[in-house]
């Protein structure tokens, strides 16, 4: 079981990061929603594994696990959860307003904020291929 | 217990929904409601300051639940010092949003303004690591909306990478915390503190690993070197006066590492001693030649304030890094520079922008060019840590307590070769915006350029308001030299009390409450 849940998590993460390393918002929201569910898989093993326990003391359990981390998983799946549609919501607009949902800045900044960078402005490092 | 100390985190929370659920189309009202509720919040923190100020450490068990159990609200000098600087920060960008009109070129800009400041005015009263953690949440949740406020293709784009980048942050610190909560089974600061300090040295590799983590979460909040990419971009395409309050969210990064790294890890506990301030220390001295080298490479105003930003942060962190009670008064002392000084630089960067756009080359003499460059003047002496104002000794005070260190040459030499690059920089910037407007060769035909494109949102008439806002911050750093004497003792009071960890866990674990 601690083999199973430790390779979740690093198996989690490591889809994560390389999602995250993506150029498009895209795969870099889902890189992050597995960031987020490889957290919360770790921060419930904090309180140590324990099966069919209470997570409260009662008169006749002999043992309880630790409540503690599942109250912070809790939040913590609140938070990401609000955090994600967040970050879709503001990719959305940027994809929107920008026609086009690349995650990297132009090189060039010397051209003013107001008239903002047309699709075909972005000469700058345009040879990624994720398809 | 007073109830005196929730009432910064509350105020903001009650106001914000507030203003979204009940003017939410009445501009004016919200402006009332904003700014009345940062006036009492500047009371509020300035009455909390006076109570920290006879050095009781006050503790406030939310729901009355005692200490290692609940969540503590905690009140000693530091916090006191964030709080009123928050304060005194969020009332000068607020007038001066209102006074140009920031506010109303999109939506619900109050409302999430008041979000942003319950999340920093929490992140600094908070007694527990898993609550700094929601209130880092509940801060960068309003600077999301905030710093896309306004729109555009490019702030848009800019918006995603910084909430991606944050995000990304979050979920280190999740991981650390995990940690630390695995290796001690709590996560109250001051228990945390007694747990670490009783800790057998052969259990400690986890520990060290949690320190580490929580050390690289606070060093992206506060843009130490391998981890600032996110604030050149994020801050010059944010709008400016938001960058100005965003000031203060760096400075959170600084608190928290302040904190957590004299409380819990602090240079007494055996198994993290040396670990935090020797990587912390050459990370902020490159954190400072990189910033400084920006300024000299920037192209745009707001670049180059936002490299401004990470070079002041970089000499306060060199500060902090030493960790001892002289540098860290010194630190303290730097804090309330950097932020009036990086907002100031902020806020007139946004004058600049307003009126000719924010290219640092050639354009013809804009409104107010001679106020404008004065105060561009004095904000930049202020930055570089020039003599009359309150960067020089600032400084002054970092360099006199890293004098007894092995590293002192290399940081005397960081600190002043950035200082004067700094001003080559500055002065670089000032000549070819203000002065190059009026040179005969170049100006042709000013006058029909003026008009239509260059200047898109000069008023006719320039509005008071905003210069009220710009010369209250140079008055704080005014006020910030000549009571100089004053407020490093205070801060010099605030270290002694940081590095005497003792009585902030007697005060919370055993009830020490006045």
């Amino acid at each position: 079981m601690e083999l199973l849940l430790a390779s979740a998590v690093g198996v989690l993460t490591a889809c994560g990061i390389y999602l995250i390393l993506r150029q498009r918002t895209f795969p870099v929201i889902i890189g992050l929603s597995l960031l987020s569910y490889a957290v919360n898989v770790f921060l419930f093993a904090t309180g140590r594994l324990a099966l069919n326990m209470p997570p409260v003391l009662r008169y006749h359990a002999t043992d309880y696990t630790d409540p503690l981390p599942q109250a912070l998983v809790l939040t913590a799946i609140v938070i990401s959860f609000g955090m994600t549609a967040v970050v879709v919501m503001i990719a959305l607009s940027a994809y929107l307003s920008a026609r086009n949902d690349r995650i990297d800045m132009d090189v060039d900044d010397t051209y003013d904020d107001e008239q903002d960078a047309t699709p075909g402005a972005n000469t700058g490092t345009n040879t990624e291929g994720d398809a | 217990m007073s109830h005196l100390i929730i009432l910064p985190i509350v105020l903001p929370a009650i106001l914000a929904p507030f203003i979204i659920m009940a003017i939410r189309f009445h501009l004016d009202l919200q402006r009332i409601f904003s700014l009345a509720g940062t006036v009492a919040l500047v009371g509020i923190t300035v009455a909390l300051m006076a109570q920290a100020t006879t050095g009781d450490i006050a503790v406030y068990d939310l729901g009355n639940w005692p200490a290692p159990f609940g969540i503590v609200l905690v009140l000693d000098r530091l916090s006191a010092l964030m709080i009123v600087l928050t304060a005194l920060l969020a009332l000068a960008v607020l007038l001066y949003v209102i006074g140009t009109g920031w506010d109303a070129r999109g939506r619900h800009f109050h409302a999430l303004f008041q979000f942003q400041l319950m999340g920093v005015m929490g992140a600094f009263l908070t007694g527990d690591a898993f609550n700094l953690f929601v209130f880092f949440e509940v801060l960068l949740i309003a600077s999301y909306g905030l710093i896309i406020h306004g729109g555009g293709a490019r702030r848009l784009r800019a918006g995603v990478q910084y909430v991606v980048y944050n995000l990304l942050g979050s979920t280190l610190f999740l991981f650390a915390l995990g940690t630390l909560y695995a290796v001690t089974g709590t996560l109250n600061m001051a228990d945390l503190a007694e747990r670490v300090a009783a800790l057998p040295a052969d259990e400690t590799a986890l520990l060290r690993v949690g320190a580490v983590l929580l050390l690289l979460v606070f060093a992206i909040k506060a843009a130490v070197l391998p981890l600032h990419f996110w604030l050149p971009a994020s801050y010059a395409n944010a709008p400016m006066p938001v960058a100005a309050l965003f000031a203060i969210m760096t400075k959170v990064g600084a608190y928290s590492i302040l904190r957590m790294y004299t409380l819990v890890f602090g240079p007494d506990v055996a198994v993290t001693s040396g670990l935090v301030g020797d990587w912390l220390l050459p990370a902020a001295l490159l954190t400072l030649a990189a910033g400084t080298l920006g300024i000299l490479g920037a192209r745009k105003v707001g670049k180059l304030v936002a490299f401004a930003a990470i070079a002041s942060m970089g000499t306060l962190l060199i500060a902090i890094s030493l960790f001892t009670p002289q540098a860290t008064g010194a630190a303290l002392y730097y804090v309330i520079h950097s932020t009036f000084a990086t907002a100031l630089m902020f806020l007139i960067a946004d004058l600049i922008c307003a009126r000719r756009g924010g290219a640092i080359t050639y354009t013809p003499p804009m409104a107010q060019s001679g106020l404008i460059a004065a105060l561009f003047f004095a904000g930049a002496i202020a930055m570089a840590g020039m003599p009359p104002l309150s960067g020089f000794i600032g400084k002054l005070l970092v360099m006199d307590a890293s004098r007894a260190e092995p590293l002192m040459t290399v940081i005397w030499a960081v600190i002043l070769i950035s200082s004067l690059v700094m001003v080559v920089g500055f002065a670089r910037a000032g000549s070819l915006i203000f002065w190059k407007a009026y040179d005969p060769t170049l100006a042709t035909d000013g006058g029909d350029d003026t008009q239509d494109d260059e200047a898109p949102d000069t008023p006719a008439r320039p509005a008071a308001l905003p210069f009220v806002a710009v010369f209250a911050l140079l008055a704080g750093l005014v006020a910030l030299t000549v009571f100089s004497g004053p407020v490093s003792r205070y801060t010099d009071k605030t270290a002694a009390q940081l590095f005497d960890p003792g009585l902030y866990i007697d005060a919370v674990l055993k009830g020490g409450t006045p």
